[in-house]
């Protein structure tokens, strides 16, 4: 009988520096000597050129993502959208942003001046600090210096932690306001990032476990092993393993959700709230509000980028691995290798704004949620989910060291029923009673309704 | 190397004094403050500047769990109960004057003065501590992942029986019949 001591390799801890030694990295340290003025920078400025490397193209690629997501929506919708400012329209936001800028900033007399103040800034700042981790770039070679800001070995928390606190922009927005639909906009606002950062951690917390690290490089470059640990010339990416499809199907909701976005906007929903948490404000503290919604959705594509989708590869294909096979090509393999991973960041942003798109449509499809949908869709559905795929993926773990790799998957697929019907018979049948109810509901209500007759006053002369 | 008065003045002093100094002003802040949403402010700026000092000591995962579990998590859950309540508005204690204030203060710089006779000889005699191999891993997720569940693995279990034991019984408290 196994001890849980000296159980498995897959659960062993990977501590040293190189946890995925590849072929590649003996290759491209080749290339080092031309970059070896980057390690000969001071630490601290080496620091101060990722942070910028990092901050700079999202303070320029902003302007152009509300550009896209106008052009992108009304194609949707069938419109055109803006074209006149520049070419197709390019500038309209710029323009958009000097009006913002122009505008009275007009404060309304009976807020919370302090709180008011500090809204916008705290909800800019989680924007722009979540990104501390996120590796843009491979992790190995010249280019691992300029990449992830911190590369610490708690990176997945880090995002979690940073992501959790920006609820208190909103929150605060909304209760400094001093409008009664400002708070109950703030307070919609933090009751759903709460509930949707749960299914979100657990989903996250599966692809820790199926990595084995929390350092977001060791995510990525676990990524860039055999896929399943059988198919040699594909890359294991956790959206092509059947755990991180479900995982990243959650999380991919539960982003939509933590920034506010398009089914997901009860916080901000017009036709009930105004306009939410910013109804009280102008000029450019509405406009850091946009932003920081803007930068927190380019972000979080960057992190379902980074830990479902490869991270920085262009194909989930190791090229190297081809030019090992097929000597006799191995000088196309390479070539492309190497533009895989000095065109990195481009195909890493290529990914945001794939990420983005579907942000955006997402926005044109769906209509918005009921309060009670939002709840029951969080808690009922999501988080069940992702735990269920917590328990599978560690109870698959421990079965395939155990018993082996079939055993493992009969445990797995045994275990998802298992849960499945658990799950059916204790949460999901009162979800299926709860849209029962309400159905029938609403389709009284009509009924209920009483149609006044008003009777014309009549005239007095007569 | 700057000295002022026969301490070095390295950057880790630098940004320890800055935050420590904020981190301290936030925490008077607390109970200064008549209206509760900015005492509440006060006490989530106190809790992330602690979750960044314990950064510049390199004990991630501790400063990390702080973000988490009180600035991400709880204070958001108390903003959220503040608001709920409407204790929003500026409503301005009026606190009469009595004896209990002088004895107050008086009590507590004796307090002060004890805690403080307590924990100043020994941070006065405290170094740097040098770099040691064997004392990098300390605080890293897998150091304490596996002192967690190995030699505390009872006292952890049992811990989570009883968070378990405390949502069931805010359940029961709330919703007498289910």
């Amino acid at each position: 009988m196994a001890t849980l001591t000296n159980i498995p390799h897959q659960i062993e801890l990977r501590t040293s520096e190189e946890p995925f030694p590849t072929a590649k990295t003996q290759r491209v340290k080749s290339t080092r000597t031309m970059w070896n003025w980057l390690e000969h920078l001071h630490p601290a400025l080496l620091a101060l050129i990722r942070v910028l490397l990092f901050v700079l193209p999202i303070l320029v690629i902003v302007p152009l993502l509300i550009w896209w997501e106008r052009r992108l929506l009304s194609w949707m919708q069938d419109r055109i959208g803006p074209n006149r400012v520049g070419p197709f329209g390019l500038l309209q936001t710029i323009a958009d942003g000097v009006k913002l800028f122009l505008k009275e900033d007009i404060t309304p007399a009976k807020v919370d001046r302090l709180v008011y103040f500090i809204a916008p800034a705290l909800a800019l700042f989680p924007a722009f600090a979540i990104g501390g981790t996120l590796p843009w770039g491979p992790s190995f070679g010249p280019l691992h210096l300029l990449t992830p800001i911190a590369d610490v070995n708690i990176g997945i928390l880090y995002v979690l932690a940073i992501s959790s606190l920006g609820v208190y922009g909103v929150v605060l927005a909304g209760y400094a306001s001093d409008n009664k639909y400002s708070l109950m906009g703030g307070l919609r606002s933090s009751a759903q990032l709460i509930s949707y950062e749960l299914a979100m951690g657990m989903s996250l917390a599966c692809m820790v476990l199926a990595t084995g690290s929390l350092r977001m490089t060791d995510m990525v470059s676990s990524q860039e092993q055999p896929l399943w640990g059988a198919v040699s010339f594909i890359q294991n990416w956790n959206l092509l393993t059947p755990f991180g499809v479900i995982a990243g199907l959650v999380f991919l909701i539960c982003m939509v959700a933590e920034t506010n976005r398009a089914p997901f906007d009860l916080p901000e929903a017009e036709n009930e709230l105004i306009a939410g948490y910013h109804t009280e404000y102008s000029s450019m503290k509405f406009a850091v509000f946009f932003m920081g919604e803007y930068a927190s959705m380019f972000i979080f594509s960057g992190i379902f980028a980074a830990v479902f989708l490869g991270g920085y590869n262009i194909l989930p294909i190791r090229w190297h691995y081809l030019a090992e096979v097929m000597p006799a090509m191995s000088g196309l393999w390479d070539f492309i290798d190497s533009i895989n991973y000095w065109l990195a960041p481009i195909w890493f942003i290529g990914k945001m704004i794939a990420g983005i798109s579907f942000y955006i449509w997402l926005r044109a499809t769906l209509p918005r949620l009921r309060y009670d949908q939002l709840m029951a869709l969080g808690w009922k559905s999501l988080l069940p989910l992702a735990t269920t795929n917590f328990i599978v993926i560690a109870l698959w773990l421990v079965t395939t060291s155990v018993f082996g790799v079939a055993l493992g998957w009969v445990w797995a697929i045994g275990a998802f029923v298992v849960l499945g019907i658990i799950y059916r018979l204790t949460i999901g049948m009162k979800g299926v009673e709860d849209r029962l109810h309400n159905r029938v509901v609403t389709l009284e209500e009509p009924e209920r309704r009483q149609v006044e007759v008003v009777e014309p006053p009549k005239a007095a002369t007569s | 190397m700057i000295n002022v008065a026969g301490i070095e003045i390295t950057p880790e002093l630098v940004a320890f004094g800055g935050l420590a100094t904020v981190a301290a002003l936030a925490a008077i802040g607390v109970v200064a403050f008549n209206n509760a949403v900015r005492s509440a402010l006060c006490l989530v700026v106190n809790f992330f500047l602690l979750a960044v000092l314990y950064f510049t000591l390199n004990a991630e995962l501790l400063g990390i769990s702080q973000v988490i579990v009180y600035t991400g998590a709880i204070m958001v859950l108390f903003l959220f109960v503040i608001m709920l309540l409407n204790l929003g508005a500026p409503q301005i204690l009026h606190e009469k004057w009595d004896f209990k204030r002088p004895a107050g203060i008086v009590l507590a710089l004796v307090f002060a003065g004890l805690i403080a006779g307590q924990i100043l000889p020994s941070l006065m005699s405290a170094s740097r501590p040098v770099s040691n191999p064997a004392l990098d891993a300390y605080g890293s997720p897998q150091a304490i992942g596996r002192t967690l569940f190995s030699t505390y693995v009872f006292p952890f279990e049992a811990v989570s029986i009883l968070l378990l034991i405390g949502i069931v019984g805010s359940i029961l408290l709330a919703k007498r019949r289910i």
